[in-house]
């Protein structure tokens, strides 16, 4: 072959194999990107999508969505304070019973259980979190509202006599605001637990160590060397338990009792943000009581992102020497 | 104090095993073959299933995994590999906040988009809604599952001379292709049994549909119209649904778990 030729055929070769794979690599990155920049498209479309459907409702009710408690929709009234309370108290009760009962099962799983009893337990808190909300609610609705009308709201009112404070006040329906607490604390148990297992399993040994050698207890090593260093990822979990609250729409609709009205007492039937739109989406007969609806959307859109970037970033300092 | 972990222990897995036992129960004795085979009968008829809701159900599945699986594998293949630049951190925390908002807001975001301006309810807005819940999922687990191939394994496909986009697709990704679907797997179950986003976008149906532009019936909101009635019957389907519910996926994450663990050795939590 001649001289020209071979260069001639080695250019060819060169450029076919670059250019096969620089077409294959290029096809490759911009189908990945693609794929992850829907992500962010995404948090953008729904946020564009309920803002722009909100607006009506937000330039001619403004701040009485959230001020007021008159929620009427023949005479254009749309305020969801009832709703709103309802989703910041629900959430509070959820928290209060959860949290202690969520921490309490970390350490047990990190410090004190047997190593066979570790795995069974903790899948079985887990497991809590892929019920189906329908489920809870169904359960809520026909065994855990019966059980708290019957026995649990009587022994609070007249036994402990907490009936004297506003709080458990009022007859005992079943469908309550208690009722709605303790199925989303049933909810967010797990995600708290995860989050604090985790991190409290990352506590390096020789903080514990450090703490036994100076003399503390066992209980003691937990309460002044691996609770404080777990801290802000403890209080991570918590948030992301409390974004699950916020956000959960059936099962507190069949068990708050639904009624717009605020009331002191836990024992009261309620109403929330989520509910509010589940129960009356559908039936939307004008354009107000739609963007209405969709204003109430775009604040629980809000109170829950809010919620939620923050458990990320405190979970994410904790973890922040691997890449996560 | 140390038994007072005991205690919150007990406490913990208490509800789990409280639900199971009920939905075994109630559920067990109104399931039967007609459960699966029937539409559902007016009140005071007897025999009626919820044939259409499980149909609808694998329906709106099937849409949500056209939909969520490609985009979130894909999601995840950038994220294995472009690990700590701005956007795949940006893009990870976004895909978390995803995942943490409320099911009901993937619903209003389905229903403005497919719904409004068609001017129906359809399988389409329902599924899209739900493969809109599972891009986050995928994506986390995809990601999870890539990053723990070995680097080797690529290194070693790249030295031989494979382009990059073959090394991830023909080596890395079928190394991890176990772990990716049962990811998959798990957010499947995840959205199974979500109800808030079908509200109003699939709607529901009483009749037999598998049309995608149709309203169709789904198990989740049979089960939630159910239990709501005040008819007994319609309570001892609701339960009877549950049950079947709770099974699918209480198999599925069972089945995830076990897979995970044997993989790799160390159990992957």
């Amino acid at each position: 072959m001649t001289a020209v030729a071979a260069q001639a055929a080695q250019k060819d070769r060169r450029r076919l194999r670059v250019h096969g794979a620089d077409i294959g690599d290029r096809i490759y990155e911009i189908v990945t990107t693609a794929c992850a920049l829907v992500v962010p498209a995404l948090v953008i479309a729904i946020a564009i999508a309920i803002f722009a459907a909100a607006w009506p409702a937000f330039a001619k009710l403004g701040l009485s969505i959230v001020t007021s408690s008159d929620w009427d929709v023949s005479s254009g009234h749309f305020g969801a304070a009832p709703a709103l309370y309802g989703t910041l108290v629900s959430s509070a009760v959820a928290l209060i019973i959860a949290t202690p009962l969520a921490i309490g099962v970390a350490i047990f799983l990190s410090e004190f259980s047997p190593l066979w009893l570790r795995q069974p337990i903790g899948f079985l808190v887990d497991l809590l979190a892929a019920v189906p909300s329908v489920v809870y609610g169904l359960w809520g609705i026909f065994v855990l509202v019966p059980m708290l009308r019957e026995q649990v709201m009587p022994f609070l009112r007249d036994r402990l006599h907490l009936g004297a404070t506003p709080f458990f006040s009022g007859p005992a329906y079943g469908p309550s605001m208690l009722a709605a607490g303790v199925v989303l604390a049933i909810m967010a148990l797990p995600y708290i637990s995860a989050v604090s297992r985790e991190v409290l399993m990352a506590v390096p040994r020789s903080q514990r160590e450090a703490a036994l050698a100076l003399g503390a207890t066992r209980w003691e090593m937990i309460r002044d060397a691996v609770i404080p260093y777990a801290k802000s990822g403890i209080v991570g979990g918590i948030m992301l338990g409390l974004g699950r609250a916020l956000g959960e729409t059936m099962a507190v609709t069949m068990v708050i009792g639904n009624r717009p009205e605020i009331s002191a007492s836990l024992f009261a039937p309620g109403y929330t943000m989520a509910s509010l739109i589940a129960n009356e989406f559908s039936e939307a007969t004008n354009d107000l009581h739609l963007s209405a609806l969709m204003a109430v959307g775009a604040i629980l859109f809000i109170i829950t992102l809010i919620v939620n970037a923050v458990a990320r970033w405190l979970v994410w300092q904790v973890s922040r020497g691997r890449v996560s | 104090m140390i038994g007072l972990t005991y205690l919150a222990a007990v406490l913990a897995t208490l509800p789990l095993l409280l639900i199971l036992w009920h939905l075994l129960k109630k559920g067990a004795t109104s399931l039967s073959l007609e459960f699966f085979t029937n539409m559902p009968k007016p009140v005071g008829e007897a025999g009626g299933g919820m044939a259409n809701a499980i149909v609808g159900t694998l329906t709106l599945i099937g849409i949500a995994c056209v939909i969520g699986l490609p985009i979130g594998i894909g999601a995840g293949i950038y994220l294995a590999e472009k690990r700590i630049t701005p956007i795949a951190h940006a893009v990870r925390f976004l895909s978390d906040v995803l995942n943490g908002l409320p099911s009901i807001v993937m619903g209003i975001f389905a229903w403005e988009f497919l719904v409004r301006p068609a001017g129906h309810f359809s399988a389409l807005a329902g599924g899209t809604a739900l493969g809109a819940m599972m891009i986050p999922l995928v994506t986390r687990t995809s990601e999870e599952m890539l990053r723990v191939v070995p680097v080797s394994l690529r290194e070693a496909a790249l030295a031989l001379g494979y382009p990059r986009w073959r090394t991830s697709i023909s080596i890395v990704l079928r190394t991890a292709l176990a772990g990716i679907a049962t990811g998959a797997l798990v957010a499947v179950a995840r959205i199974a049994g979500e109800t808030a986003p079908l509200l109003f976008t699939a709607f529901g149906n009483q009749f037999w549909s598998t049309s995608v532009r149709q309203p169709i019936a789904a198990l989740p909101l049979q089960i939630f119209t159910y239990s709501i009635s005040p008819y007994d019957e319609w309570h001892a389907q609701a339960w009877a649904g549950a049950l079947v519910l709770i099974s699918i996926v209480l198999v599925i994450s069972l089945a995830a778990r076990f897979v995970t663990r044997s993989r790799f050795g160390a159990p992957v939590d």
